[in-house]
């Protein structure tokens, strides 16, 4: 055995974040994208996918956390496990349905069953049908030791379900930080009652030809490109207020007073700020009854937030660090997971939200509208995944790989967050400091560094995170 | 309605779409759009892998789960309307697409309305080596004018994909 150390380049090593340049071969090696595999993703909290997806016991989605297919399942009493989708004797995935209810899955190889019924198994996933287990294997085999594997830390967010495999990382609360505000505007209704949305059935899954970072980036603070990329779905209207109005359904924008903000330490990035009290677009909406709706929700969320101290921003488009991107209450409202395939190939997945109780007509709406801005159908969408995609391609090239990309944009030009705890807020808008505090965090991931020292600097949280869930 | 009549009607069917794919691909984009009644509902539901003994929930379910695309005329104006800005970058340049039609089927003849089933494959190649092949099942409503002129009252398109393995649909299928 050799005793030289493995030559392998450090992430830390293609970025400069002081000077505000990467090297394109963070994007394009694949000894890099083995190193996310295998220090990033398994150790992040990551999203898997909504409770309203398994409300019964039996209950299954299929989800994937970086490359592993895992199964999101309710077992009988109740409780939510996310656990490896691969038998533990040949590897063979047990359920190759995207959803449905059972309380077993059988591997179809050698018929090995797991259970999530409590009343045949004292773990979920446990196995308990073993053909030939007298026969050939005399009873020795123990079953409580061979069962699917059950991801460690499950953390149900007022109805986003999120998992780590890491049980030395820190807790949602501590990895979350502040930046929790964007997810409870995700999570709850338009009024502010927690957990109150719910996802739609159908989970767009699509594959596009260009690495995962390029996504993750583009929600948690480009406000950059919108201009340009988003020029023509802007001409034609797709939002309430047709043509003149925005894509989002706003008469315009106010970037006078616009902040972005960006958690220092712990990387997840947002394009708003928490202050950004910007009402619902009720105006937009040509009919009185879409107009009530979202300016009660909208009323109603002011006095809720303003008796408990809580801010009226933190809606707009945003990244929970490493690949979960969201647009909370600025419409459209969905999440994205950029599910890395390999350095040249993301499978990205979006799942799209409504209240719970919206009414009828606004249900339709949104199913509507959310798939001709997002998706691949999406016309704001559309533009986002050509960039991603010739992005990626481009910097393949071997003279293209010799240059840097620049990330120098609004260096210095931030201030901290009066509000949230480790947080800047730009001082102008657009800003790269988002990105730049992402691949800060992204490089000492994926080079390893342990967990004392990544959360030695992380500020504890000023507002108590509101939520008690029981997995 | 004798072999005969059905054989023509068959055959005007059969051309209607075949030119629809022809404006299409030849991206006479506006006359496309005369093709389509104002209260067009057209549809691309998702596929899900479920168990052999629930297919009834193997598509999304049209007007209540998400697709990948739910329009009405409005929005297949705007998608047009969009490609002609010029500055929508992924399709600027302009793709290249082939639309093939085949299997036409008449489901349910009710003149001058028509349920066709046919099978849909578009391929598309733009810039240099970006090439995609989709491959449906159209499940169309025509229903035809008093001077002749075939019209598409409602259009479900079912892929055979459950993933879609291409990054967008910004030509419809």
């Amino acid at each position: 055995m050799s005793t030289q150390p493995p030559s392998h380049t450090a992430a830390a090593d293609l970025i400069d974040m002081d000077h505000g340049l990467i090297s394109r071969e963070a994007f394009v090696s694949e000894e890099i994208f083995a190193q996310e595999l295998k220090n990033l993703f398994p150790r992040s909290w990551l999203f898997v996918g909504h409770e309203s997806q398994i409300p019964e016991p039996g209950d299954f989605f299929v989800s994937r956390m970086g490359v592993d297919s895992v199964i999101l399942s309710r077992d009988d009493s109740g409780a939510i496990n996310v656990l490896l989708n691969s038998c533990r004797h040949r590897g063979m995935k047990v359920c190759r349905y995207d959803e449905g209810n059972t309380m077993e899955f059988t591997c179809p190889y050698h018929g090995w069953a797991y259970s999530i019924d409590g009343s045949l198994v004292s773990t979920p996933g446990e196995l308990y049908g073993v053909p030939k287990y007298v026969h050939s294997y005399q009873r020795k085999l123990d079953k409580s030791e061979w069962g699917l594997i059950s991801c460690p830390q499950v953390k149900n967010y007022r109805g986003l379900i999120f998992a780590n495999w890491d049980p030395e990382a820190p807790s949602f609360e501590d990895y979350t930080g502040d930046f929790h505000f964007w997810l409870d505007n995700l999570a709850d209704g338009l009024d502010g009652t927690e957990g109150a949305a719910v996802a739609f059935r159908g989970v767009h899954k699509w594959r596009v030809k260009a690495n995962w970072k390029f996504i993750a980036e583009n929600f948690l603070g480009d406000m950059y490109h919108a201009g340009p990329s988003h020029q023509s779905v802007e001409v034609v209207g797709i939002g309430p207020g047709g043509k003149g109005a925005t894509r989002s359904g706003h008469e315009s924008y106010d970037y006078s007073r616009w902040r972005e903000t960006s958690f220092t330490e712990l990387g997840h990035g947002a394009c708003d700020f928490a202050d950004h009290d910007i009402p619902y677009a009720w105006a937009s909406f040509p009919e009185k009854h879409f107009q009530d709706y979202y300016r009660e929700a909208w009323e109603k969320k002011v006095e809720k937030n303003t008796a408990l101290g809580r801010p009226l921003g933190a809606a707009a488009p945003a990244t929970y660090f490493p690949n979960m991107s969201l647009h909370s209450q600025w419409m459209p409202r969905t999440i994205l997971v950029a599910h890395p395939v390999g350095p040249f190939e993301t499978e990205v997945w979006r799942w799209y939200l409504v209240d719970r109780d919206a009414p009828d007509f606004v249900v339709d709406y949104m199913r509507k509208y959310v798939v001709r801005y997002s998706g691949p159908g999406g016309l704001t969408e559309q533009d986002d995944l050509e960039n991603w995609d010739y992005a990626t391609d481009a910097s393949r090239g071997v003279l293209a790989q010799r240059y840097p990309y620049n990330y120098s944009m609004g260096i210095g030009m931030h201030e901290p967050s009066a509000r949230l705890a480790g947080a800047v807020e730009s001082t102008a808008t657009p800003t790269e400091e988002n990105a730049r505090n992402f691949y800060r965090r992204w490089a000492r991931l994926v080079d390893n560094e342990d967990w004392k020292s990544l959360m030695a600097n992380v500020s504890p949280v000023k507002d108590e995170i509101t939520d008690g869930i029981e997995v | 309605m004798d072999r005969y009549e059905r054989a023509i009607l068959r055959s005007e069917i059969e051309e209607f779409l075949a030119y629809e794919a022809l404006l299409l691909d030849t991206l006479r984009l506006e006359e496309w759009l005369d093709l389509f009644t104002d209260d067009v509902v057209y549809q691309v539901p998702l596929s899900f892998n479920v168990r052999h003994d629930e297919r009834a929930d193997a598509t999304s379910r049209l007007g209540q789960d998400i697709c990948w695309i739910d329009d009405t005329k409005d929005v297949l104006l705007m998608r047009v309307e969009q490609i002609r800005t010029g500055v929508h970058w992924a399709e600027e340049p302009l793709s290249r697409s082939a639309h093939l039609i085949s299997n036409v089927v008449l489901e349910d003849i009710a003149l001058p309305t028509v349920n066709v089933s046919s099978r849909v494959l578009m391929y598309r190649n733009r810039v240099a080596s970006d090439t995609d092949i989709l491959v449906g099942r159209r499940s169309d409503q025509l229903s035809q004018d008093q001077d002749g002129t075939w019209r598409i009252r409602k259009r479900v398109v079912y892929l055979d994909q459950s993933v879609l393995m291409q990054k967008n649909l910004t030509i419809p299928i």
